[in-house]
């Protein structure tokens, strides 16, 4: 059969399986679009190429499969490029087609030329300039098996135009031995000698947490990991990346460890004889002072990537693989509870549970607490509701407040910290879950980077609902120049009513809704989710001065946690 | 990429040879390039050249793995998709070559020293002008740095090293006999 390069560029999704694209056409990737018109696949076009990024991301977390997204050359591809980095971070699976300019005007300087391949070589896992229209099906074969195997992450490839409009004869690779990547072979099983190894520590440990990361729903490896912390009785700390990924109800769960995270987590590990990570990287926002993180820990470390092993954590086991094979592999392993009584070291994590929950205080008739209005939001919604956050302070109050369940109920940017992740990716969320409910908890600095794309949602009917925890600050900017720099706050104010967020979400085809008090939260709450024909944002005007706590200083050792403002030295 | 002054590669500094079959495309150079900056790992030495497969492309890096644990740089390298396979090399482990092109000052009154020198080095001469001979040399990189040491005095012109390539040393039993040994123990 001969199709011309953009036909089969697009057959070639529907083969992979593809069901939505988030894209935004331009000149150089017209040709692609014309087969769209004649495909099953659904295009969600997007107000701006970072929106499309971040919505195939947000369809990625919650669905597991890869997000797709497709942008014009030049700066339709460069504005993909902060998604790409933010993927890269978070180890989402996305894969993104630009269109470039043709091949023999490649190097020239041409109208919306940008040598993308270069641009993004060391923020994808791997990317691709097609020369010949004929290499496209197993291009874009090759570019899923990237994009999903191993550990996950974003893959570009770029499609010069005249590839595109270049006859092929169709061909569809049916086997991986089709695909030609001779130095890609993701090892999944782990080692059996070292899973042993990782066994024998466990049963000796006294004082056990899991270290659970984002690898942990890569792997899809929830129900694995509760199997794991119910048969031996070690509690686990999910990351922000793992939020959910083990119930937050659970006895054994901890919650969130790190800077932000509560005290018993962030205490727990410092004090913990055997940190058994699994799929976590030891990111600095987690470990703060390196030198300082868990003195006394033993560390078994899983992880999929190789490199991860040692790369800020020498582990006394390291075991490459997949987590999900990884922990069956253990469970195959492992004794029935004979190693040493847990229950001093759960006593003593329940005391510091006691002695230092999460707290704040919404006074009658004060200032709206952030955290008042994030547990009223979680109260009033299905447990299986999508949350999507920005980056800052709302981002923490959310992951801290919330109760999560399930697994793939969280979405965040985590690593990159993009701000004005929120809006696109919880539109990307309800595309791929059209089923739950979405709110996004956005703060205003987040929100006006990327609130263009509630138009695409109002024109697509992809009725997200949108919290905006307002507090007319860069609020997380603001906390640090409060506790850092003396007071000193520069350039972090932003207004409350400049924009008019009622009449900016009413302008795009959303419903619009302030709040100013905490009475009238519940009732904006309760009218937000009566409305699912189309997007709704909450203004929420809250507390300027409410901060985030526990903190733990940047750099400084977690052992030297602020629990908040009643106890830190830099409290108000 | 170029050792600080006054520091010959190979002597004062930890260094170690790692080679990676690589695919022959364009842009593997500068993905395996941009690796070793955006990670923080110093190069040395880089040489890369065509193996007898012409899908692949051999690169030869000499690391200071002081930048960096040699496993981290190895395992970083390993993740891109481009990268066939890796072998490390210990300096001691390994049979190291070099090429040095070489154009020095040889007036009248010094020729026959540096002819005499590049005769005990082993080099040979392969351009003669009114006042300068071109030099050519290949062999290990220490001695390669003697013979630059010895030749500056006279004034060096210019001066072109290939950076190393290396090939792991043979063991002292034939492959051909251990396979045997190795079937009798499995029989």
């Amino acid at each position: 059969m001969r199709l011309t390069g953009a036909q089969a560029l697009i057959k070639s999704l529907e083969m992979q399986g593809v069901e939505v694209i988030f894209g935004l056409p331009g000149g150089a990737i017209l040709p692609v679009y014309d087969p769209i018109l004649d495909s099953s696949i659904r295009h969600v076009l997007v107000r701006h190429e970072q929106g499309a990024g971040h919505m195939a991301e947000g369809y990625a977390h919650v669905t597991g499969r890869p997000g797709v997204a497709m942008v014009t050359s030049g700066p339709g591809a460069t504005n993909i490029v902060t998604p790409l980095a933010d993927a890269a971070m978070d180890s989402i699976p996305m894969v993104v087609i630009t269109g470039q300019v043709a091949t023999t005007a490649i190097g020239t300087d041409a109208f919306q030329e940008c040598p993308i391949t270069g641009v993004t070589m060391d923020i994808t896992k791997h990317n691709w300039l097609v020369t010949d229209a004929q290499d496209l099906p197993r291009v874009v074969a090759e570019a899923f098996h990237v994009a999903t195997t191993g550990r996950p992450g974003p893959v570009l490839v770029d499609v010069p135009k005249d590839v595109s409009n270049a006859p092929m004869d169709w061909y569809w690779p049916s086997s991986m031995d089709e695909l030609d990547l001779p130095g890609y072979h993701p090892r999944t099983e782990g080692d059996p000698a070292e899973v042993r190894r990782a066994a024998e520590l466990i049963a000796q440990a006294r004082r056990p947490v899991i270290y659970a990361g984002g690898g942990i729903l890569k792997a899809r490896a929830a129900e694995a990991l509760r199997q794991l912390a119910e048969r031996t009785g070690i509690p686990v700390v999910t990351t922000l990346m793992a939020r959910g990924a083990f119930p937050d109800r659970h006895p054994l769960c901890l919650g969130m460890p790190g800077m932000h995270g509560n005290y018993t987590a962030v205490t727990a590990m410092q004090h913990a004889d055997l940190l058994l990570a699994l799929g976590s990287r030891f990111d600095d926002r987690v470990t703060g002072k390196v030198s300082a993180f868990a003195p006394g820990a033993k560390i078994v470390h899983v992880d999929i990537d190789p490199a991860e092993l040692g790369k800020v954590r020498r582990p006394d086991v390291g075991i490459v693989g997949d987590c999900r094979l990884v922990i069956e592999e253990l469970l195959g392993v492992l004794g029935a509870g004979e190693g040493p009584d847990l229950e001093p070291w759960m006593a003593q994590l329940r005391t510091w549970q006691a002695q230092y929950p999460l707290s704040y205080t919404q006074e009658e008739g004060g200032a709206l607490k952030p955290q008042f209005v994030v547990e009223t939001l979680r109260d009033m919604t299905p447990d299986d509701t999508i949350v999507v956050a920005g980056v800052g302070q709302h981002q923490m109050w959310a992951s801290q407040y919330w109760r999560f369940d399930h697994p793939y109920t969280w979405v965040n940017s985590g690593g990159a910290g993009t701000m004005g992740f929120a809006v696109p990716a919880a539109i990307g969320a309800k595309v791929g879950r059209p089923d739950r409910m979405v709110w996004a908890v956005d703060g205003d600095g987040c929100f006006q980077m990327t609130a263009q794309e509630l138009v695409t949602a109002s024109a697509e009917r992809i009725p997200v609902k949108v919290a905006i925890l307002n507090n007319a600050y860069l609020g997380m900017v603001r906390q640090w120049q409060e506790l850092f720099y003396e007071e000193r706050y520069s350039e972090v104010y932003l207004s409350p009513d400049l924009p008019d967020y009622v009449k900016w979400a009413e302008a795009m085809g959303c419903v619009g809704l302030k709040v100013e008090s905490a009475d009238e939260v519940a009732p904006a709450i309760e009218k937000a989710n009566g409305i699912d024909d189309r997007p709704v944002v909450i203004d929420f005007r809250t507390d300027a001065f409410e901060k985030v706590y526990p903190m733990v200083p940047a750099g400084a050792a977690n052992d030297d946690i602020i629990v908040g403002p009643s106890q830190g030295e830099g409290g108000r | 990429m170029s050792p600080a002054p006054g520091t010959a590669p190979g002597h004062a500094v930890r260094h170690h040879i790692v080679t990676a079959l690589v695919e022959n495309r364009s842009g593997v150079l500068a993905r395996v390039a941009g690796l070793f900056s955006r990670r923080g790992f110093n190069i040395f030495s880089l040489a890369v050249a065509p193996t007898d497969d012409e899908r692949f492309s051999r690169i030869t890096i000499v690391v200071d793995v002081e930048s960096a644990p040699l496993e981290q740089i190895v395992r970083q390298l390993d993740k891109l998709v481009n990268v066939v396979s890796i072998t490390e090399l210990a300096p001691e482990e390994a049979i190291e070559r070099e090429l040095l092109l070489l154009t020095v000052e040889a007036g009248p009154s010094q020729r026959q020293e540096v002819i005499a020198l590049v005769g005990v080095f082993e080099g040979k001469i392969v351009d003669v002008g009114s006042d300068r001979m071109t030099v050519v040399m290949a062999g290990p990189p220490g001695r390669i740095d003697d013979f630059e040491s010895l030749v500056r005095p006279f004034g060096i012109v210019e001066l072109q090293r290939t950076g190393r390539v290396a090939l792991p040393k043979l063991e002292r039993r034939s492959s051909r006999l251990h396979g045997v040994s190795g079937n009798l123990q499995a029989g």
